[in-house]
């Protein structure tokens, strides 16, 4: 009796560890395969992938078969006699020949897939997707929309405070989401402003490298309303992780609603940097503009990662001459990570962005940039 | 036959110098194999400690032990200290110590060149791990340092790691033009390429490997530093060039790199599963064949770690066709070994063991090698956890367990001691358990969608993580427990027997005491 109460005192922390364990396996939402996906692409590709994957569980369980027969059997202590051949040319030729064939079965499906997906012409919407550490620029072609999607704010909060289960999406949430019409063949192309990134959302089965300088092309045709979420899959510096993608993909009327409304809101943007704002107003603007854009490099709290990343609190171009400081925020600085941020924020954001850097982190340089200033250097 | 060994003892046999200068100056194949056994241990475990720290931060999602750009430093150098410094060095120190010894040579055919090309490196090293401590962090691109995240947006450290990798590449070919040198002009009269073991074989490939490709390396590197420094825009589009082409040159050594780092372990269980089955291995001949034949089509199916970069539909229909071809030969290989198990009469010491792991395993990889050369599939493979599930699985379970086993084989002829069999056993068992635990999981996290080198997940990722971590941790345990088992060996234990394993063969078992003389064959043998 003593011992068995013992062992259950003993042993209490160990079954709570491990109930703790399992029971998080219960809630679990873990996959074990692939995905099928949602466009006629990634089907075919589960397809391929499926006939692959059973094409090596039945060769690697008739080898191992084989083998842990000949390991139970063919052993010294069970008094097995070693015998003496060593060569049968009809036998390599065999199998030689046997699994050239099988690879030629799985050649034919998988090049008319991969015909099939590298084919994008006949497209109903194109998309210009460019990479930009660490976020992605949309640019919907001939519909003169474009805007910057980066991980969502909350996201951004979830991170810094290291709780991944305080929000729902974790690392797969972003600000804006890139919306498309289902049963249309969209073309995407994709390019970068700095390193490689890969653009990949398994349920469509699209990843494809950005690369500077060139442009790459992939389409997806998808046939499922719904939001579909990937992320950056190439390794592209610091922030590599925290790059997510959201496709949120809808009917076409609700699509050219959505198209209309994005329009709406650029050009109210645009209306915006003609107005007089107040110190406060950019103030509060150019710390959210800060938090999501520069605070990745120069720190929440403006100390930087010297030498490669700046601090801007105290820094000559942050109290120094606000010409300068405009110019290198709008034009970047080459050579560096200092990017041309003229191409991916507002008139408005930028103002904003380079008062509260002036006014923070201890700086108190006092003055403030109007968007109009910014408007008229571009 | 071992009365031939009495006879080499007469020989006015100047034995090592004492001391330290012993191994700074020393020009023996022994000496020198044994001073790269030992960095190759000392970088798997510096290598391993850095998994250790991705595995940690990796146990649960969110950011809670190092920094995103350190812990891409983690994989960075985890990658080059594994491929460069624990994988490649443990094969030039079991070809020093083994290649003399199995074709009949009293030693390297370039000593001195031998000595060099070991010493340079420490520093290399040494050089690459100071980096960690530099202003800006070290190399931070991952082990494939693509431009231009590895040129324009680089640490300061770069040029460092370029210098590092120089001299890494310059000690591979030293080394592979003395064993290319050995194998074609030291052989004793009698041994003939086709009698030759097929791990001197496997290496005679090997090092024309190297020769051919470390060169393409050390152009690489070369590229990046000019255009950092030089103003040349070798990869840079806005000044003409093409950072795809950076990829290009780069897998055109990097899949060559592949089979470097799994020729030699093809040799080494090939001589293994003979010896422990007694019974020869099966298909000597066209396992050679099978060896050349991977070795030349290694140098062809480059671009398929790029099928996401955007090639030509053609580029890509020929590199998949090609790397798929790869598996016949693999292929060959694999039902050799088993055929050759097939009715002897096996027996199950350590080294049995793990060459029998490594096939079981490194077929495993070689399966989802083949599901990840079907171009089409490779778009929702690539650059995730499965790929990274693959290339541990044949370069742990393939490359460092044909090394294992190749040290628990040869180590009573190199140290006149037997290990401990049960201690043998449990690392055994405790590595494979704890590897399939590590890396089995990253497959499931692969085909679900977690890309590499990020440093927090999504929390869908969360179970399979923490499994490999856990996995991770063990495997890492059972390493240094591996070290002790070493230099347990090294202080003692049972006198092994002159053969060492009952069904042993070749030239350093058949005619060489155990330990082997510091001096052996100054007469060459005769082959029969």
């Amino acid at each position: 009796m003593v011992f068995k109460r013992l062992s259950r005192r003993l042993f209490a922390p160990v079954t709570a560890m491990l109930s703790i364990f399992f029971s998080s396996f219960a809630h679990a939402e873990y996959v074990l395969n692939m995905t099928k996906g949602v466009s006629t692409i990634s089907n075919d590709i589960y397809d391929l992938h499926m006939l692959v994957m059973w094409i090596c569980f039945v060769v690697g369980i008739i080898v191992f078969s084989v083998m842990a027969y000949s390991i139970m059997t063919h052993r010294k202590s069970k008094g097995a006699v070693a015998s003496n051949f060593h060569e049968s040319t009809t036998v390599e030729i065999i199998w030689t020949l046997v699994p050239l064939a099988i690879l030629i079965a799985i050649a034919v499906p998988a090049t008319a897939t991969l015909l099939d997906l590298e084919d994008s012409s006949k497209s109903d919407v194109s998309i210009q997707v460019t990479g930009i550490q660490w976020k992605w620029r949309y640019k919907y072609l001939g519909e003169d929309v474009e805007f910057i999607s980066s991980l969502s704010e909350e996201n951004r909060d979830a991170v810094s405070a290291s709780s991944p289960n305080s929000v729902e999406h974790y690392l797969r949430d972003v600000d804006k989401r890139i919306v498309v019409p289902v049963n249309k063949k969209i073309e995407f192309l994709f390019t970068s402003d700095d390193v490689i990134h890969a653009w990949w959302v398994p349920e469509l089965a699209v990843k494809q490298d950005t690369v500077p300088g060139f442009i790459n092309t992939s389409w997806a045709y998808i046939e499922k309303p719904g939001i579909y979420r990937g992320q950056c899959a190439e390794l592209c510096g610091k922030d590599h992780g925290f790059m997510p993608i959201v496709v949120e993909a809808v009917t076409m009327p609700e699509y050219q609603k959505w198209l209309v409304a994005m329009r709406g809101e650029q050009a109210a943007l645009a209306a915006s940097s003609d107005k007089e704002w107040t110190q406060a107003e950019l103030m509060a603007k150019g710390e959210s503009v800060y938090k999501a854009t520069c605070a990745a490099c120069h720190g929440a709290t403006g100390a930087g990662i010297p030498p490669v990343f700046p601090a801007l609190a105290k820094s000559p171009v942050a109290t120094g001459d606000v010409k300068g400081h405009i110019n290198i925020v709008m034009n970047g600085k080459t050579g560096t990570a200092m990017q041309a941020f003229k191409t991916q924020l507002s008139d408005v954001d930028l103002a904003a962005v380079i008062t509260f850097e002036r006014n923070s982190f201890g700086n108190t340089v006092g003055d403030l940039v109007q968007p109009s200033t910014i408007k008229s250097l571009r | 036959m071992t009365t031939a060994t009495t006879h080499e003892g007469d020989h006015h046999d100047h034995g090592p110098a004492t001391g330290l200068m012993r191994w700074v100056t020393t020009t023996n194949h022994k000496d020198i194999g044994t001073l790269y056994l030992w960095l190759s241990f000392i970088m798997l475990l510096t290598g391993g400690a850095m998994a250790m720290v991705i595995r940690a931060e990796l146990f649960q999602p969110g950011l809670q032990l190092v920094e995103p750009q350190f812990f891409n430093s983690m994989t960075t150098m985890h990658g080059l200290i594994m491929v460069f410094g624990a994988i490649m060095p443990a094969f030039v120190g079991l070809a020093n110590w083994l290649i003399p010894m199995m074709i009949g040579a009293p030693d390297m055919a370039l000593p001195r060149m031998n000595n060099w090309s070991f010493w340079i490196l420490p520093f290399a090293f040494t050089m690459l791990a100071s980096t960690l401590f530099m202003e800006g962090g070290g190399p931070a691109f991952g082990w494939t340092f693509y431009a231009p995240l590895s040129t324009t947006f680089a640490p300061d450290s770069t040029d460092f790691f370029i210098f590092a990798v120089h001299m890494m590449g310059i000690s591979s070919v030293m080394g592979a033009i003395n064993v290319i040198a050995t194998i074609l002009n030291m052989r004793a009269p009698g041994m003939t390429l086709m009698k030759m073991p097929l791990f001197v074989w496997t290496w005679l490939i090997t090092a024309y490997l190297l020769i051919a490709v470390m060169p393409v390396l050390a152009g690489a590197v070369t590229m990046m530093l000019t255009d950092r420094h030089f103003g040349t825009s070798f990869f840079d589009a806005a000044g003409g060039g093409d950072p795809v082409m950076f990829q290009h040159v780069f897998w055109f050594f990097g899949h060559p790199e592949v089979y470097i780092m799994i020729l030699p372990a093809f040799g080494i269980i090939s001589a293994i599963i003979p010896t422990f089955a007694r019974k020869p291995l099966f298909g000597y001949s066209s396992m050679v064949y099978a060896s050349a034949s991977i070795a030349i089509l290694s140098f062809m199916v480059w671009a398929h770690h790029m099928f996401t970069v955007g090639m030509p539909v053609a580029g890509e229909l020929y590199f998949m066709y090609a790397t798929v071809m790869i598996s016949v030969p693999t292929g060959v290989k694999i039902f050799n070994w088993v055929t050759t198990m097939w009715r002897g009469s096996m027996t199950f010491e350590t080294p049995m063991l793990f060459a029998i792991g490594f096939v079981v395993m490194f077929t495993i990889g070689g399966f989802s090698g083949l599901m990840l050369g079907v171009a089409p599939v490779d778009t929702q493979y690539h650059d995730t956890y499965f790929v990274v599930a693959h290339f541990h699985y044949v370069l742990v379970t393939g490359a460092l367990y044909s090394i294992i086993a190749a040290f628990y084989y040869w180590v009573p002829k190199w140290t006149g001691h037997m290990y401990d069999e049960t201690l043998g056993k449990i690392h055994f068992w405790w590595s494979t358990i704890a590897v399939n635990v590590l890396f089995f999981p990253q497959h499931f996290l692969g085909l679900a969608g977690m890309p590499r080198r990020i440093p927090d997940y999504s929390v869908q990722f969360s179970e399979f993580n923490m499994i490999s971590s856990l996995g991770g941790f063990a495997f890492g345990l059972a390493q240094v427990f591996f070290l002790y088992i070493v230099i347990k060996t090294i202080k003692g234990g049972e006198k092994a027997t002159d053969i060492v394993w009952e069904g042993a063969t070749g030239l350093e078992f058949e005619q060489l005491a155990s330990p082997a003389p510091y001096h052996s064959f100054n007469t060459a043998p005769e082959i029969k």
